[in-house]
């Protein structure tokens, strides 16, 4: 499984961006995963506390938000949702279509704990 | 940040993404900050630079994927065999990626073609790093194609941008014609899909190539599907011509200055491209 690869290459990333805040610790990490990302978000939940043990997010929770699969139809411009499998036009039918969104794979925010005296300044 | 990484934010998805926008504080008093990058920012920043390295020697980087079984390698020994006996040949590298074992590279070494073995371990997919450690080791002078063959697995390698410039997925006959349907990161991902062991279609009454291709179709990829036996010598000679188109197509692309990104999706490849400049 690949997860826990991918988790790793979001600890770095937490971490890096705590570094340059200086941050005391990371309270919470947000990803955005599409369902044809080729991440599966329950094994992503499992792997992140393995993967953010000792670091500067060792407590941080992780939020992922699941993003619809969305087409465009290439011969009739129709939009709507698809399914995984079947990324075809509910108009017409067709399979011509481009993705709009769901192979998302973003780290999109992170929450940081600062001392109080910065988080006045 | 950084411009060659592809955070995959397009206009598209932007509305989706950005919904809630900018929030400088939350409830609990603590600091929140947009990153908007991708999970594999790193893994992709290096992939971008194995992707310069190959086309400053001007070497088409293919990413073979498929099952574990499916005739990756026997492929690759046909398609060195096949290039012996043509006239207009290129010549390749091979990096081999597996679990464990030199095996795969051995049998590439023993056609004299260079190869070098990556042994992931536990890792069940190759990863850019991997590949650049090869790549110290793989002198691509002389050389128009690298084929990577990724570690026999169908969910995790399509994953990993590998710095390579084109998908070729194996789907061997035996394994059933729903596997598209069931891996559809894959074979979303696939420029070239190759039906292998097509010798055995005789003897299997349940693997219908219709379908198979429909299968490839219902995930919006209009990339070709052929049929080839590595073992049987059937349908190399249409697997060597699309090679040597994509050699043609690749070094047009970096004659115009610009690189060839495995075709997933349209607006990814805008995507790319914007932040190429
Ligand atoms: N009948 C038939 N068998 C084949 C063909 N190609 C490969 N095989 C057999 O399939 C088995 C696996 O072939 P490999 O080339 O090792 O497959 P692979 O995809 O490289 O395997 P991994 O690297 O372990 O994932 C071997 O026993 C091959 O002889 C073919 O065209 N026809
Ligand atoms: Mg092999
Ligand atoms: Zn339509
Ligand atoms: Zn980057």
């Amino acid at each position: 499984m690949h997860e826990l690869s991918v988790c790793q290459s979001i600890i770095t990333q937490v971490a890096q961006i705590a570094h340059e805040n200086n941050a005391l610790a990371v309270t919470k990490v947000i990803v955005q995963i599409g369902p044809l990302s080729g991440i599966e978000a329950p094994l992503l939940e499992h792997a992140f506390p393995i993967a953010s043990a000792g670091s500067i997010a060792q407590d941080a929770a992780l939020e992922t938000q699941i993003l619809p699969i969305r087409v465009r139809c290439n011969i009739c411009g129709n939009e709507n949702e698809a399914a995984i499998s079947k990324l075809l036009c509910s108009a017409c039918g067709s399979w011509q279509t481009s993705l709009l969104s769901g192979d998302e794979m973003l780290l999109k925010s992170i929450e940081l704990e600062k001392s109080e005296e910065q988080a006045h300044v | 940040m950084c411009d060659t990484c592809g955070c995959n934010v397009t206009d598209a998805n932007r509305n989706l993404v950005e919904a809630g926008g900018k929030h400088a504080k939350t409830k609990a008093g603590n600091e929140a900050v947009e990153v908007l990058q991708n999970l594999l920012h790193e893994n992709n920043h290096r992939a971008a630079h194995n992707r310069e390295h190959f086309d400053k020697h001007q070497v088409l980087a293919i990413n073979l994927m498929s099952s574990p079984g499916s005739g990756k390698t026997a492929l690759l020994e046909a398609t060195i065999d096949a290039l012996k006996n043509s006239s207009e040949a290129f010549s390749i590298g091979v990096i081999e990626g597996d679990l464990e074992t030199e095996n795969d590279a051995q049998r590439i070494r023993d056609k004299h073609i260079p190869a070098i073995q990556i042994t992931t371990g536990s890792a069940c997919h190759l990863d850019a790093y991997m590949v650049h450690d090869a790549l110290h080791e793989l002198s691509l002078e002389g050389l128009d194609i690298v084929f990577i063959e990724n570690v026999g697995n169908l969910v995790c390698p399509a994953s990993f941008d590998l710095g390579h410039h084109l998908n070729v997925t194996l789907l061997s006959v035996t394994e059933g014609d729903d596997k598209p349907a069931k891996y559809p990161v894959m074979f979303r991902a696939s420029d070239l899909t190759l039906l292998s062991k097509s010798d055995l279609l005789t003897v299997l009454d349940d693997f219908d190539v219709t379908r198979a291709e429909e299968n490839i179709r219902n995930l919006a990829n209009p990339a070709p599907v052929f049929q080839l036996s590595a073992r049987k010598n059937i349908g190399m000679e249409a697997w060597i011509n699309w090679l040597k188109q994509q050699i043609q197509h690749y070094k047009g692309h970096l004659e115009s200055g610009e690189t060839v990104l495995p075709k997933i999706q349209k607006e990814g490849q805008t995507l790319h491209k914007a932040r190429y400049v």
